[in-house]
């Protein structure tokens, strides 16, 4: 058994600022990540609106954090996946890879994955003619007619930038609205590549070895057509990581873990920080902002008056 | 013209070819540094370090070179459309080619099957 007095689960922005605050405070942090860590981030190319720091990579951005994190004394357990915890008591354990670690508070940063179809066909053609990142895998497409499923911001964004690339961009949208700022939309509404099939979803991507064409259901006249497609790029937004913390912590209906306003969870030593929970912006900011306060939270938990005895 | 990773660069298709016919087991991941690339050189990177496959020798090359040609042209490549383009080569071969992003999971187990 390794004690430490904090840890930390998932090393995105809110993750790693709260080691960064609690490490920094001189307490005992472990930050696991069930991947390389640096959560959303690195899947965006570049981040402009990040106070002080001029345009960068987010790979970079996520980078220099985790370097912190480490400078700072933060042990950062990159690629293990948790096998158990507990939660309740006041040491609490958490299992990876079958070496138990205990501390006395801990921060769940676990943010999300972004949300597939869940169609077969979906991942057959991931790689060759599917794809999440238009800034990745625009230029595979020039000249060619492509679709983009979603109607959020980032759907309608990314739509507009491939028409540098494609020959025409068609989004396909369950709604008949966007939930895109109205800037988004007008954007989109006015680029004469764009065009839209609104209150529709995707049944199958079709093709042999590449995406040749998607067959899409109207969902007010139940009828279905076939799009000539030779890629389809997918932003229908993210959902939290949060299956194992089902009948542990209190969750709302979308799965996100519900928190105060000093990110306190349900459970006494708990805390959540990031996208992982419920809240209506998710931005790196609001992930930092998060994981500071879950870190002088969990420091007030630790090293406050025991409430038991006021 | 390199990838800013901390794993070993390829910078031509000579030097490729070398290092390919001079070592059994072979990994190269060719990208750029965009989102669905840097994960793979991270797990790359931690695999090699690991010490688990010391009998394969990992690296990067920038597809966006002229000579990552020959990559981008191999047969195992025309039909991929998302980045990287990863290449396991067995003695100077084509062993296995995936396209866009692998988790380290995925990773090892194609070493596991190809190596």
């Amino acid at each position: 058994m390794k004690t430490f007095d904090s840890i930390i689960i998932g090393a995105g922005p809110a993750g790693l600022t709260a080691g960064i605050y609690l490490a920094r405070a001189k307490q005992k942090v472990l930050i696991i990540d069930k991947g390389m860590g640096g959560g959303q981030v690195i899947l965006t190319h570049a981040v402009a609106n990040y106070p002080g720091v001029p345009e960068t990579f987010g790979y970079k951005l996520a980078s220099e954090m985790k370097k912190q994190a480490a400078d700072f004394g933060c042990r950062i357990l990159p690629n293990k996946e948790i096998s158990s915890m507990d939660l309740k008591g006041k040491v609490k354990t958490v299992t990876a890879e079958g070496e138990t670690y205990e501390a006395a508070s801990v921060i769940l940063a676990v943010g999300g994955k972004p949300r597939t179809l869940g169609l077969e066909s979906e991942k057959k053609f991931q790689g060759t003619g599917i794809s999440y990142c238009a800034t990745c895998d625009g230029d595979f497409f020039t000249g060619e007619d492509i679709v983009v499923v979603g109607g959020g911001n980032s759907a309608l964004e990314e739509a507009v930038s491939l028409t540098q690339y494609a020959k025409s961009v068609t989004i396909v949208h369950q709604f008949d609205h966007f939930q895109a700022y109205a800037h988004a939309i007008k954007a989109a509404e006015d680029n004469p590549k764009v065009s839209f099939i609104m209150e529709s979803v995707i049944e199958e991507f079709l093709g042999d070895e590449t995406l040749t064409g998607i067959r899409v259901k109207n969902k007010k006249t139940g009828e279905s057509a076939t799009i000539e497609a030779t890629g389809a790029f997918i932003f229908i937004g993210y959902v939290p990581s949060t299956e194992p913390f089902e009948g542990i912590i209190n969750l709302n209906d979308r799965k996100e873990i519900l928190t105060n306003e000093d990110m306190a969870t349900s459970v006494a030593g708990v805390f959540a920080a990031g996208d992982v929970r419920a809240k209506k912006f998710r931005q790196i900011t609001t992930a930092v902002s998060d994981g500071t306060i879950a870190a002088l939270s969990a420091m007030d938990y630790m090293h406050g008056p025991d409430p038991d005895k006021i | 013209m390199t990838l800013d990773t901390n794993l070993g660069h390829v910078t031509s298709a000579a030097e490729l070819n070398e290092l390919i016919s001079s070592n059994e087991n072979v990994m190269v991941c060719c990208g750029r540094m965009g989102p669905m690339c840097v994960p793979v050189y991270d797990s790359m990177e931690e695999l090699e370090k690991s010490g688990k496959y010391d009998n394969v020798v990992f690296k990067d090359m920038l597809f966006d070179h002229p000579e990552a040609a020959v990559i981008r042209n191999l047969p195992e490549c025309r039909n991929f459309r998302g980045l990287p383009f990863t290449i396991y080569y067995k003695n100077g071969k084509v062993a296995k080619a995936t396209s866009s992003i692998q988790s380290k999971e995925q990773i090892e187990t194609i070493l596991k099957e190809v190596f």
